[in-house]
């Protein structure tokens, strides 16, 4: 039995936008920091915060900044519906609700000492930046890291200047692929899974993480699984309904798990009997 | 008094076996005596009584408000009121209420909020009652059910304070059923009839020769502590054969029970067992089975705000899986089918409940199948899923 | 031809090929080199051939009315291109645009179909490496086709 934390988990920390950058025509970069007196957190890679749009709703966003800076949360939302839209429409100064940081992180410590691959489909790089992040900064602690993202066009890509800087570090494979190309687009075109052939892995010494939409994260691990890794050593981030974030509401069950707070971060062997089944 | 400094010099231990316990015989007359003095302790007395052809859980003002001589008809998709012979005052199971009416209320205000400049200001996020509340009549399956709640909502990562501060106030007087409805199956779910621990005071009700009383011990400290403040005498052995013989009578009574060995694996693997479409025919997915269930938890969040736009609030109401909507995310819900909906309501309940909490979701107090308006029967679905299933898919 | 035959046993597409068949398949093979912007092959050629990239990139484009080349897939190193050589009416069925230098090895598709056809063995080693590439294809195009990425 876990200890019980014991302060309100329903109650928001308001947190005050200090930046809102776009990042692609529906996808916007927040960046929030605590009010005086407000709990600031540091979060591990993989986890989300509940941010709270007063009088509109709740969303659960991964948080996609550095671990190492403690004085900011960053949130990269793309805007789909009425709330997300209207975080995105905050201005700078605006005041958002924060509770957090919830979840399971990605496996970054049992990471060391070995490759790193981090499959990402469209606003899948976010949830994994962080652990990009941490990887470039205790560089000697990993092997090679190869990044391996897919957008549905050039327009939806995020980070670019990021991914540019990325490629450049010592022992870093950065592969980027759209689905459709258009006309000025030079680079590979074809699903995230078709830049499989061209990354140098080592699979007995890799852990891989992977996000995106879940039929992606089903190719992509079936594709891992193929080239040689273990089960256990797949990581994939899944998503469902949140209302609470703590386990009370009963929304976000996948099978047994409460993704709130048995992931959202899972080894692929036990997410594999679960993803073929349909409605589940 | 005997019973009294008895009762005063005991250990404090109230999980040893109901044989060791100290009973005592409570008059029926005094009863009304029992409630006055929670009252007087600054309790809100929370029982059944009958409103609207059914036995409901409601503040009671004194004894006169509890269903004295009524008992419960069940069957599924039936639930009918009717005279007793006698004038039992819990001759009857369980209504379409539970106690989570009152531990895990149906709408609570999170917080209140208003803007301020750019930003907001948290007005109050209250959690505690008005005052504490006590329980009377709490059957041995409600034990159960508050137990598995217990387990959800205080003992896993996260510590519910609205539960909480409901539950750690609460006074649970529990009544050993002495009788079962047609659509009871505690005895197979292993929560009942008697009851074992959980409670500050337990009854039984006798309607014997010697007159109308209860056999009474106490659960707690402060249970045996209330029952100084009401006339109490000793009980005999026979009288504590009439108790234990109308529980027996109550197990015996029931028709109705589920094979729980191995119902983790026999939910896990018949994920595509035909039986799912026949029920998803005639499942309407009316929810009355979760508002109903003592052990159902699911909530929703809903942001409210006036017309001004300054003040905003949060409020938690009960939601239910059977919703279409309990399951969306941006694109769709995932569980769109009643087929799907209902395997899962059912498989969480008796299976993955099991792997989340440790012990099995349903308490056999066979609501579902009295409010279910087409009268799907759980412990039924469960029979049809053994037989003529595989164990595995295809 | 040594060096051809040495690429093409060292390629991971013909792994576990006996050498008497790598030498069959040297004997159809040659080196090219395509400069960038030129088309390897069009839509509705005889497709007569197929290259295994070894260096560059090549876009593999359709056309439609009213709109830009569509890019529907690219290759690069290491990849098959072309499999209309092996089935009837043996026609190309895009545009392989050479995006970048491309220096691949060409492999004579007329020559190689009637050494499979005398030598089945032959035949049943290249159908299943390409039924493998085209399963590849369908699986990765039918993803596209998914358009996991937009909002719904």
């Amino acid at each position: 039995m876990a200890t019980a934390v014991t302060t309100d988990p329903m109650l928001p920390q308001p947190y005050l936008v200090q930046s809102v950058s776009k990042e692609t025509p529906d996808t916007f970069t927040l960046k929030l920091a605590p009010e005086e007196g407000a709990n600031g957190s540091s979060f591990q890679p993989g986890q989300f915060s509940m941010l709270w749009v007063f009088g509109v709703g709740e969303l659960p966003i991964s948080i996609s900044g550095n671990p190492a800076e403690h004085k900011q949360l960053v949130y990269t939302v793309r805007s789909v519906g009425q709330a997300t839209n209207a975080f995105v429409t905050q201005r700078v100064g605006a005041g958002v609700g924060v509770r957090g940081p919830f979840g399971t992180g990605w496996p970054v410590d049992a990471a060391r000492g070995r490759d790193v691959i981090v499959v990402a489909g469209g606003i899948g790089l976010a949830p994994l930046r962080p652990v990009i992040y941490e990887v470039l900064r205790h560089r000697e602690d990993y092997g090679r890291l190869v990044v391996l993202y897919g957008a549905r066009s050039p327009h939806d890509l995020l980070y670019r200047q990021e991914l540019v800087a990325w490629a450049r570090q010592r022992e870093t494979q950065v592969l980027v692929t759209v689905d459709y190309g258009g006309m000025s687009w030079r680079g590979h075109v074809g699903v995230v899974t078709t830049l499989f052939k061209y990354a140098r892995l080592k699979p007995s010494q890799s852990v891989a993480m992977v996000c995106g939409p879940e039929i992606m994260m089903r190719f992509v691990a079936r594709e891992l699984i193929s080239h040689g890794l273990s089960r256990n050593d797949v990581y994939l981030s899944m998503e469902r309904n949140m209302k609470c974030a703590v386990g009370f509401c009963g929304h976000c069950q996948y099978g047994p798990h409460f993704i709130c707070k048995d992931g959202p971060v899972f080894a692929y062997e036990q997410m594999r009997p679960l993803l073929e089944k349909y409605e589940l | 008094m005997v019973a009294e400094s008895v009762l005063a010099t005991r250990e404090t231990s109230w999980s040893e076996a109901v044989s060791q316990e100290v009973h005592a015989i409570l008059r029926a007359s005094e009863l009304g005596k029992l409630i006055a003095a929670l009252v007087r302790k600054g309790y809100a007395v929370v029982g059944p009584t009958v409103r609207d052809g059914a036995i409901v859980y409601d503040r009671l003002e004194s004894v006169e408000d509890l269903p004295a001589g009524w008992t419960d008809e069940q069957a599924p998709g039936h639930y009918r009121l009717k005279r007793r012979d006698d004038e039992a005052l819990f001759g009857y199971v369980v209504g379409p209420q539970s106690w989570k009416k009152y531990l895990h209320p149906a709408d609570v205000r999170l917080l209140s909020a208003e803007r301020q400049g750019g930003t907001f200001r948290i007005l109050n996020n209250e959690t505690k009652p008005k005052a504490p509340q006590a329980f009377l009549g709490v059957r041995a399956c409600e034990l159960a059910a508050i137990a598995a709640q217990d387990r959800v909502l205080l003992e896993d990562k996260y510590h519910d304070p609205i539960y909480g501060a409901r539950r750690s106030g609460a006074f649970l007087i529990a009544v050993q059923c002495t009788q079962s409805a047609a659509t009871c199956f505690c005895r197979s779910m292993e929560t009942g009839p008697g009851v074992a621990n959980g409670a500050d005071l337990v009854l039984t009700e006798l309607l014997g020769p010697k007159g109308h009383r209860f056999l009474v011990r106490a659960g707690s400290d402060r249970g045996a502590e209330l029952l100084t403040e009401v006339q109490t005498s000793s009980a005999t052995d026979a009288d504590l054969h009439e108790a234990e013989a109308g529980v027996e009578k109550a197990a015996s009574q029931q028709v109705r029970s589920i094979d729980t060995n191995g119902i983790k694996e026999l939910l896990y693997q018949n994920f595509d067992h035909p039986r799912w479409d026949n029920v998803a025919a005639r499942c309407l997915t009316c929810a009355n089975c979760t508002m109903v269930c003592p052990t159902c938890f699911c909530t929703t969040v809903e942001d409210t705000t006036d017309v001004t736009g300054d003040h905003a609030e949060r409020w938690r109401r009960w939601d239910s899986c059977f919703t279409q909507s309990f399951s969306y995310i941006h694109g769709g819900s995932v569980r769109t089918s009643s087929k799907a909906r209902y395997r899962q309501w059912m498989t969480h309940k008796l299976a993955a409940w099991i792997d989340q909490f440790g012990s099995s979701g349903c308490v056999g107090c066979g609501r579902c199948i009295t409010w279910c308006p087409v009268g799907i029967d759980i412990t039924e679905e469960v029979r049809a899923l053994r037989e003529g299933g595989s164990h595995g898919n295809p | 031809m040594e060096t051809l035959e040495r690429i093409i046993a060292e390629h991971p597409f013909f792994a576990d090929l006996e050498s008497y068949y790598t030498g069959l398949l040297a004997g159809c093979a040659a080196n090219v080199r395509f400069h960038p912007g030129t088309y390897i092959f069009k839509e509705g050629e005889e497709a007569n051939e197929f290259y295994l990239i070894r260096s560059g990139k090549v876009a593999l484009e359709l056309f439609a009315p009213q709109r830009k080349p569509i890019v529907v897939e690219t290759l690069e190193d290491g990849d098959i291109l072309g499999w209309s050589w092996l089935l009837p009416p043996y026609l190309w069925k895009f545009h392989a645009h050479a995006t970048q230098d491309i220096r691949a090895i060409s492999l004579d598709g007329k020559c190689l179909r009637a050494k499979c056809e005398q030598n089945h063995d032959l035949g049943y080693e290249v159908l299943k490496r390409f039924a493998q590439i085209m399963e590849r294809r369908l699986e990765a195009t039918r993803m596209q086709l998914l358009d996991v990425y937009a909002v719904r």
